[in-house]
C-alpha cells in the first residue's frame, strides 16, 4: 500500500488536502483534510447578538448570503419574531441570487476546466473542451463572467452588495424596494435567463425542466449546443454517472419557505422529516479536545493541536449516528424532483447527478424568482423591530448552495454566550467519527484509480461536491 | 505583469468579488491590459504537484513572477507555530510560504483587509490564532513582514483593504501598477491606493440630504441617515463606496445599513454593537474627522430646526410619503 497526499487542491473556495491510501492503482481509504482553522465561534462569543449579522457573513465570501440568513433566523427565533411578507421575498430572493450564481461558478470556474485536462488529449471531446473550458483562458470564462455579475446585481438592489451584506436583518430586509426596481429587477432575470438558455442549456428551461428519465436527458443532450448538453457527452463517454458514490443519505434544510421542502432521504427513496435534535457533532479525528458527540446547541470547539489520531480541523456531524450526503442533489431528491431522482435510483448518487441536481435548479428557481420579485409590495413594510431578549435561544437553519447550514445560538445577559455553526461541506467532506465511519467524500473516493497516466476522477469527485472549506472550519 | 496569488486565512470573498468585476469579463480586462495570473486558488488549472512544484519555483527564484497577491490574514498560530494554516500537501505553513514569495516579488499586494491589517481573523478576543496583516497588526505597522519591508519594486505592501475589497479596486490598482507604474505617492499613510482611498465613504452618499438636515432613521430599512442612530461611519472611512457603486448601483448605504468602516484597520472591534451608534452625552463619538465637534453640534441644531417636512417625514419611513414639490405651470 501507498499513500498519497493530494494538495494544495484548488479551484474549490478554500484549503483542502486529501490523504489517499493506494493499492494495486486504486483507492482503498481516504482521509480529508481541512487545513485552515479560523475560530468564528469563539470570535461570537461575548458580542452583542446582532454582531452575528456583522460577522458570520465573513466565515465565506461564497456562502455569504447564506450564513447572513441562518444568524437571521437565529435571531429571529430568539426574538420570537417573523419578517413581514416583503422582508422575507426579498431574503428568499437574495439566498436564490447567491446560489444560482455560486451553481454558475462552480460549473464554469471550478469543476469544468479539470475536462481540459492533457489526460485526456485522446477524448474525441477533448479539443472541444480545452477551447472552452481551459482555466482562465477558456472562451467559456469570458461568456460566464459578465452574466454572473448581471445576475448579481439583483444584490445592489437588493441586499447593497456582494459578498457581506447586513440587510438581512432577523425582522426583514432593510432595503425596501421600490415600484421601478421591482421593473428592473425583472429585466436583469430576464437577462440572465437569456444566458442559461442560450450558453448554458442550448434550450428553454421549462424545456430542460420537463426531462423526467437519465434516457430522455440523453436523448436531449446529444447533438445539442451548449455547455451543459456538451459536458453531458464528455461525462457519458467517462461514466461519471457511476463515478463519486457515497452513502445515498441526504440531508436538505428546505429552501425559500417552501419550493424545496427539508427532509432526510434514505437509500431506498424514503423521505422523514429532519429532525434536528439527532444531528451531533463527533470530533475524534479533529484537532479539538474530544469528548462524547455532542449537539450544536451544546457543542464545543476547543483546540488541541498534538492529537493522537486527529487529521483534519473538520468537525464529523452525524444525523442519528448516521454521515449524510448535502447539496443541491440533495435538495431535489427531497423534493422527488424526477430527473435527479431517476439518476439516483439508476446508479446512486454520483459526479453526473450532482450536476445535473445543479442545473435543474437553475432552471426551477429562476422562474420562482421572477414569481417573487412580482410578488413584492411597495410600500407594504420589508422590516419590522425585532427586539432580542436578554436571555434566548434559537437555530437558524438554512440551505447555502452547498448544502444544509445551521446556526444555534445562546444569549445570556444580553451577550452572545454560545454560537455553533454547522455548514454544508462539514457535512461532505466530514473525516471519520469514532466509530470508523467515513464522510461522504470519503466514502465516494473509494476505488478510484489513481496514480500516473490516471484520469483525474478524483478530481472530478471531490469537485462534484462544490466544498466550500472555509465554511467548514469556521 | 504576472501576478501570484495566495490565499491566507480568510473567507475568500476578496476573489468573490472580484469575479464581480463590471462591464465587460474579468479575464479578457486583465488580459488586455496585459496581466495574468501565474496561479490563483480559485481560478487556476494547476492543482497538487503542479501547483506546488510552481511555488517552488517562483520562491526560488526559477520562475519570475512580479505582483504576489495575498488574500487572507497570516496565521502565527498557535505559539508562533503557523499551524491554523498549513499549505496543503506541503505541510509548511501558508505565512512561512508568504514570506520567502514576498522576497522574490517586485510588488506585495495585499487584497482585502485580512491580509491588510488581520481584519475579521484577528478579532476572537486575545487573537489565539495570532492573526496579523502582511505589514500591520491591526493599525501598528510590523505585520508578518514587518514595518521595514519594502519589495524589490521599492514600496511597502500595497493595501487594497476593504471587507470585502471592490472589484474596482483590485482591477485599477493592477492596471495602473502594469501601465503607468506605482509610486509612494500613488498611496495613503496606511499604503492604501488613493485612488480609491482618497475619498470618504461618505461622498455621494444618497443619504445626504437626510444628513445636511440630521433627519435620522430611527429603525432599520428608514430611508433617513444611519449616523446618528444605526452606527454609520461613512464619514469616516476612506473608500469610494459610493461613488463607483457596487454589483452595479448598490452600496452598504443604499442597501440600507450602515458603513461600518472595513476599509479602516480595526473596523473589526468598533467598542460597541456594529449596527448602534455609540454615543456621550447624547452625542455621537465617531464625528467627521475634520470639523471641530462644537461646530458640528452647532450646526446640527440649527439644520435640525431647518428640516423641510418632507425630509423629516421620509427619513422614518422605508418608502418616501412626501414628494418634492413640483413648481406649478406659469409661476
Amino acid at each position: 500500500m501507498t499513500r498519497i497526499r493530494l494538495g494544495p487542491f484548488n479551484r474549490v473556495e478554500g484549503d483542502l488536502e486529501v490523504l489517499l491510501d493506494v493499492t494495486g492503482g486504486s483507492v482503498r481509504a481516504a482521509r480529508v483534510n481541512a487545513p485552515l482553522f479560523r475560530g468564528f465561534e469563539q470570535l461570537l462569543a461575548g458580542r452583542a447578538p446582532e454582531d452575528a449579522l456583522t460577522i458570520v457573513p465573513r466565515i465565506c465570501g461564497i456562502c455569504s448570503v447564506a450564513q447572513s440568513a441562518a444568524a437571521a433566523a437565529a435571531l429571529a427565533a430568539a426574538a420570537g419574531v417573523r419578517p413581514p411578507r416583503n422582508g422575507e421575498l426579498a431574503r428568499v430572493l437574495v439566498q436564490a441570487t447567491e446560489n444560482l450564481a455560486d451553481h454558475l461558478s462552480h460549473f464554469y470556474l471550478f469543476f469544468m476546466p479539470d475536462f481540459a485536462h492533457a489526460a485526456y488529449a485522446g477524448r474525441s471531446w477533448h479539443g472541444d473542451l480545452a477551447t472552452r473550458f481551459t482555466a482562465l483562458r477558456g472562451s467559456a470564462g469570458d461568456d460566464l463572467l459578465p452574466a454572473r455579475a448581471r445576475l448579481l446585481n439583483v444584490m445592489g438592489f437588493l441586499a447593497g452588495r456582494w459578498p457581506h451584506t447586513l440587510a438581512l436583518q432577523p425582522g426583514g430586509s432593510t432595503r425596501a424596494v421600490t415600484a421601478a426596481e421591482r421593473v428592473r429587477l425583472r429585466s436583469l432575470l430576464r437577462e440572465v435567463r437569456a444566458f442559461v438558455e442560450g450558453v448554458l442549456l442550448g434550450d428553454t428551461l421549462e424545456g430542460f425542466a420537463a426531462l423526467a428519465t437519465w434516457p430522455q436527458l440523453q436523448a436531449w443532450a446529444a447533438g445539442r449546443r451548449g455547455d451543459f448538453p456538451t459536458f453531458l457527452g464528455a461525462a457519458g463517454d467517462l461514466g461519471l454517472e457511476r463515478i463519486g458514490r457515497a452513502g445515498d443519505s441526504f440531508i436538505s434544510f428546505g429552501a425559500y419557505d417552501g419550493l424545496f421542502p427539508a427532509g432526510i432521504r434514505r437509500p431506498d427513496g424514503a423521505v422523514d422529516a429532519v429532525d434536528p435534535a439527532k444531528i451531533t457533532e463527533d470530533v475524534r479525528h479533529a484537532w479539538l479536545v474530544d469528548g462524547e458527540p455532542l449537539p450544536p446547541a451544546r457543542g464545543e470547539t476547543r483546540v488541541l493541536v498534538d492529537k493522537e489520531g486527529a487529521y483534519t480541523w473538520c468537525k464529523a456531524p452525524r444525523y442519528a449516528g448516521e454521515a449524510l450526503e448535502t447539496g443541491a442533489l440533495a435538495r431535489q431528491l427531497v423534493a422527488g424532483t424526477p430527473l435527479p431522482c431517476d439518476l439516483v435510483a439508476r446508479h446512486g448518487a454520483s459526479v453526473t447527478a450532482r450536476v445535473v441536481a445543479r442545473m435543474v435548479e437553475l432552471a426551477t428557481v429562476l422562474p420562482a424568482m421572477d414569481g417573487w420579485v412580482r410578488a413584492l409590495v411597495p410600500g407594504e413594510p420589508f422590516c419590522l423591530p425585532a427586539p432580542l431578549p436578554d436571555e434566548a435561544e434559537g437555530a437558524g437553519l438554512v440551505e447555502a448552495a452547498r448544502g444544509s447550514l445551521g446556526h444555534w445560538l445562546r444569549i445570556e445577559r444580553g451577550r452572545i454566550a454560545h454560537y455553533q455553526i454547522v455548514a454544508p461541506t462539514t457535512w461532505n467532506f466530514s473525516p471519520h467519527d469514532r466509530r470508523g465511519r467515513p464522510g461522504p467524500l470519503e466514502l465516494a473516493l473509494v476505488g478510484l484509480p489513481v496514480g500516473d497516466g490516471a484520469p483525474p476522477l478524483v478530481q472530478h469527485v471531490v469537485r462534484s461536491f462544490d466544498p466550500c472549506m472555509v465554511c467548514t472550519v469556521h | 505583469m504576472k501576478v501570484l496569488w495566495l490565499q491566507g486565512a480568510g473567507c475568500g470573498g476578496c476573489t468573490q468579488s472580484l469575479l464581480c468585476h463590471e462591464p465587460g469579463s474579468l479575464f479578457a480586462e486583465l488580459r488586455a491590459a496585459g496581466i495574468e495570473f501565474v496561479w490563483h486558488p480559485a481560478l487556476a488549472a494547476a492543482s497538487d504537484r503542479d501547483a506546488a512544484t510552481l511555488f517552488e519555483d517562483c520562491a526560488s527564484g526559477r520562475h519570475a513572477f512580479d505582483v504576489l497577491c495575498v488574500e487572507g490574514a497570516m496565521l502565527r498560530g498557535p505559539n508562533g507555530s503557523g499551524r491554523f494554516q498549513l499549505m496543503a500537501g506541503d505541510g509548511r505553513p501558508l505565512a512561512e510560504w508568504v514570506e520567502r514569495l514576498a522576497q522574490r516579488a517586485r510588488w506585495v499586494f495585499a487584497i482585502g483587509s485580512c491580509s491588510a491589517w488581520g481584519g475579521i481573523s484577528a478579532a476572537t478576543p486575545g487573537n489565539p490564532l495570532e492573526a496579523c496583516g502582511l505589514q500591520y497588526d491591526e493599525d501598528t505597522p510590523g505585520g508578518l513582514l514587518g514595518a521595514d519591508f519594502r519589495s524589490s519594486g521599492g514600496l511597502p505592501v500595497v493595501n487594497v483593504a476593504g471587507c470585502p475589497t471592490h472589484p474596482g479596486w483590485v482591477v485599477e490598482t493592477l492596471e495602473k501598477l502594469a501601465l503607468e507604474g506605482l509610486t509612494a505617492a500613488d498611496l495613503d499613510e496606511f499604503g492604501r491606493p488613493l485612488l480609491y482611498a482618497g475619498e470618504l465613504v461618505h461622498h455621494g452618499c444618497a443619504r445626504n440630504e437626510y444628513y445636511e438636515f440630521k433627519a435620522s432613521a430611527r429603525k432599520h430599512s428608514d430611508l433617513g441617515c444611519l449616523m446618528e442612530n444605526l452606527g454609520c461611519k461613512g464619514t469616516q472611512a476612506h473608500a469610494d463606496c459610493n461613488q463607483r457603486g457596487w454589483n452595479g448601483r448598490g452600496s452598504c448605504l443604499k442597501g440600507g445599513f450602515a458603513c461600518i468602516a472595513c476599509t479602516e484597520p480595526g473596523f473589526e472591534w468598533p467598542g460597541h454593537a456594529f449596527q448602534r451608534t455609540y454615543k456621550v452625552a447624547g452625542i455621537p463619538i465617531g464625528l467627521p474627522t475634520d470639523m471641530p465637534k462644537a461646530w458640528f453640534v452647532a450646526l446640527a441644531a440649527l439644520s435640525k430646526s431647518a428640516t423641510p417636512k418632507r425630509v423629516r417625514d421620509n427619513a422614518v419611513e422605508d418608502h418616501p410619503v412626501v414628494r418634492p414639490p413640483v413648481r406649478k405651470a406659469g409661476k
